[in-house]
């Protein structure tokens, strides 16, 4: 680590207390920011995230070694912790701080974008099933219900292995393509007494189209599941991810992401157990933030008497 | 139940079958929309055509569909290419280790997490309700093929309280015949099924400790506390009793978690179950095989949400009037 490093570190540490430091200010005034940082894990939770963010993007800044780059192969391998490798070297003498950090940006881009592609299609698939309803509903849920029942890892896993060297779009989309299901039946479960209140029927009665409706009136009012679903979705696309890339089929080497990281370190597990330990560290903390995260929406959107 | 109950019943049960059929069906087009042969490259090209004409794949996929529906009738799952025996031999010897994973962890996971939620709720935003809420978060978090090698590294390598991978000792005890036997697959059973049922555990503490609160808000729990009932039998009978309502619902969802997880808990710990022989499967492009572990996991799955709606339905009294007037459970 040089001078820069640690300085562009704690740049990124910085700039996710204040971020978090200006929300909470923010929260005095309002009362739904208030029930949103009601518990201090929320607090945590948006912290971490940033700074994972920030990490993700100023990557080079902040990664004193290349992420591929093999240092030693000879006298470099399994070194411990250091101040030099701050989280030592796996078993290919790699840096494996600066690999978190690089993979960082793959692993939080996949789970990502992979969340936006299932939180869209449930979203649309439920709006439409329960906006519609009749036969749209019946076959769009019997759909949905076959969906729930396949066994998802499989059929990723068969993805995966049988198209040998699937690109990193198609890994994406086949992600959020099997993961929707869940988000589509809250969507359509809102949707459907939604569509009931006066302001929805009011709007149809001044003559709105159906998208119209849809898009402006059902919809916005149903930003609290949705919003939930995306920031869990968040966190189960990056462990699918990762589950994938352990089994030695996600991302390819030699690209680093935070699933094929405990993959490599794994058959030095007992001689250099840190080159497994801190990427599963980095999925658990981002996992556990987006869950908190997940939990303050929760709160802000309904509150409950009680306080809880 | 009533006529109406058995009726519902019956249409939920035509469904789910339903709902394997499309998933196997799903599954055989998948594998045989994918490029490639499941000979392996170093195999000479005139012998993989021999073997390929053997099984029956240079047929059009219809022909394969239909034969293999024909079969499915008659409890053929067929041959299995890389095992060369039986899919059903292959999976009766594999299944009982996965039933022995799931079914420890499944123990764990709504034993501990049942006792945690309901000890949490009680206890609502005092110390330890906000500590084990903090770690029951970050457990739940975890994901398991990681927290599994870190079992493995401190209590299988380090301390070496437990075996380090497989389900039994390969030398004194291939077959369970003795006492000592039994003990010794336990032994093995502890550090995977520790893992899966762990992370379940902390997913369920939180579910638990939620539903507790929801009915904790209810006017019959007022209504028991302003007559004077201990506070110990408002938590058993009036908050618990209805609180278990929501639980069943989770009891259906905890199968698709239990599946995924044996996938990369048996690959982790050598656990010859069928969650690592379906991964084998796959990679190998065993067809027959791919296609009999969709099948089974998907019925797991399936019957699981099955038996959670009648489960809901023998508890809930309210739901039965429901299904009697012909309104369906599982729209509601």
């Amino acid at each position: 680590m040089t001078f820069g490093n640690w300085f562009a570190l704690l740049v990124a540490l910085v700039i996710a207390a204040e971020g978090v430091r200006a929300l909470r200010h923010r929260a005095v005034r309002g009362e739904k920011w208030r029930r949103f940082f009601r518990l201090r894990t929320t607090s945590w939770g948006v912290g971490i995230l940033t700074f994972m963010v920030v990490v993700a993007v100023a990557a080079p800044l902040i990664a004193p070694f290349g992420p591929n780059r093999q240092l030693d192969i000879v006298h470099l391998t399994n070194q411990r912790p250091s101040w030099t490798f701050l989280m030592g070297t796996d078993p290919l003498s790699r840096d494996v701080w600066s690999r978190i950090v690089y993979g960082a940006r793959v692993s939080l881009g996949i789970g990502a974008l992979g969340a936006l592609v299932a939180v869209a299609l449930g979203t649309l698939v439920g709006a439409i099933a329960g906006y519609y309803r009749r036969w749209i509903d019946a076959v769009l849920m019997r759909g949905v219900d076959v969906g729930l029942a396949l066994p998802r890892i499989f059929i990723l896993l068969m993805a995966v292995a049988l198209w040998d060297g699937l690109p990193f779009a198609a890994l994406v989309i086949a992600i959020g393509l099997t993961s929707w299901f869940g988000t589509s039946r809250l969507v359509r479960a809102e949707v459907l007494s939604l569509r009931q209140r006066d302001f929805v029927i009011a709007a149809r009665a001044l003559g709105a189209g159906s998208s119209r409706v849809i898009l402006r009136h059902v919809l916005p009012n149903a930003a609290a599941p949705i919003i939930v679903s995306a920031a869990l979705g968040v966190g189960n696309v990056l462990l699918l991810e990762a589950a994938l890339s352990f089994l030695g089929i996600g991302v390819p080497p030699p690209d680093a992401s935070w699933g094929n990281m405990i993959a490599d370190g794994a058959p030095a597990l007992y001689t250099a157990p840190w080159s497994t330990f801190f990427p599963g560290l980095a999925i658990s903390l981002v996992v556990m933030s987006l869950n908190a995260v997940a939990d303050g929406v929760r709160d802000a959107m309904n509150p409950r008497e009680d306080g809880t | 139940m009533t006529g109406g109950g058995s009726a519902w019943l019956l249409r939920r049960l035509v469904a789910s079958v339903a709902i394997i059929f499309a998933v196997v069906t799903f599954i055989f087009i998948l594998i045989h929309l994918a490029p490639g042969k499941p000979c392996s490259e170093n195999l000479e090209p005139r012998v993989c055509d021999l073997l390929t004409h053997q099984f029956g794949l240079d047929q059009p996929i219809v022909v394969q569909y239909w034969r293999y529906l024909v079969e499915l009738a008659h409890g053929n799952l067929g041959m299995s290419f890389s095992l060369r025996r039986p899919v059903l031999d292959a999976l009766v010897e594999t299944v009982p280790f996965t039933l022995q994973l799931a079914g420890a962890a499944l123990a764990l996971d709504f034993l501990l997490g049942l006792g945690l939620g309901i000890y949490q709720a009680g206890r609502v935003n005092r110390l330890p309700d906000l500590a084990l809420g903090n770690a029951t978060l970050f457990v739940y978090s975890l994901p398991t093929f990681w927290l599994a090698p870190i079992l493995l590294l401190i209590f299988g390598e380090k301390l070496g309280w437990f075996p380090v991978g497989g389900a039994s000792d390969p030398i004194f005890c291939p077959v369970v015949d003795s006492l000592y036997c039994v003990g010794d697959r336990l032994w093995h059973l502890v550090l995977p099924a520790t893992t899966l049922g762990l992370v379940g555990a902390a997913g369920t503490a939180r579910f638990q400790r939620a539903a507790m609160l929801e009915v904790a808000s209810q006017d019959y729990v007022r209504t028991a506390r302003a007559k004077g009932v201990p506070e110990r039998q408002i938590v058993l009978r009036h908050q618990l009793r209805n609180a278990l309502l929501s639980f069943i619902t989770r009891f259906g969802l905890a199968f698709p978690f239990l599946l995924t997880g044996a996938v990369l808990v048996e690959t982790v710990f050598a656990w010859p179950g069928m969650g690592r022989l379906a991964f084998n499967a796959i990679l190998t492009r065993d067809y027959p095989l791919v296609t009999a572990s969709a099948l089974i996991a998907s019925t797991v799955v399936v019957a699981g949400n099955l038996l959670a709606d009648v489960l809901m339905g023998i508890a809930d009294p309210r739901l039965r009037v429901h299904a009697a007037a012909g309104a369906d459970i599982a729209t509601a």
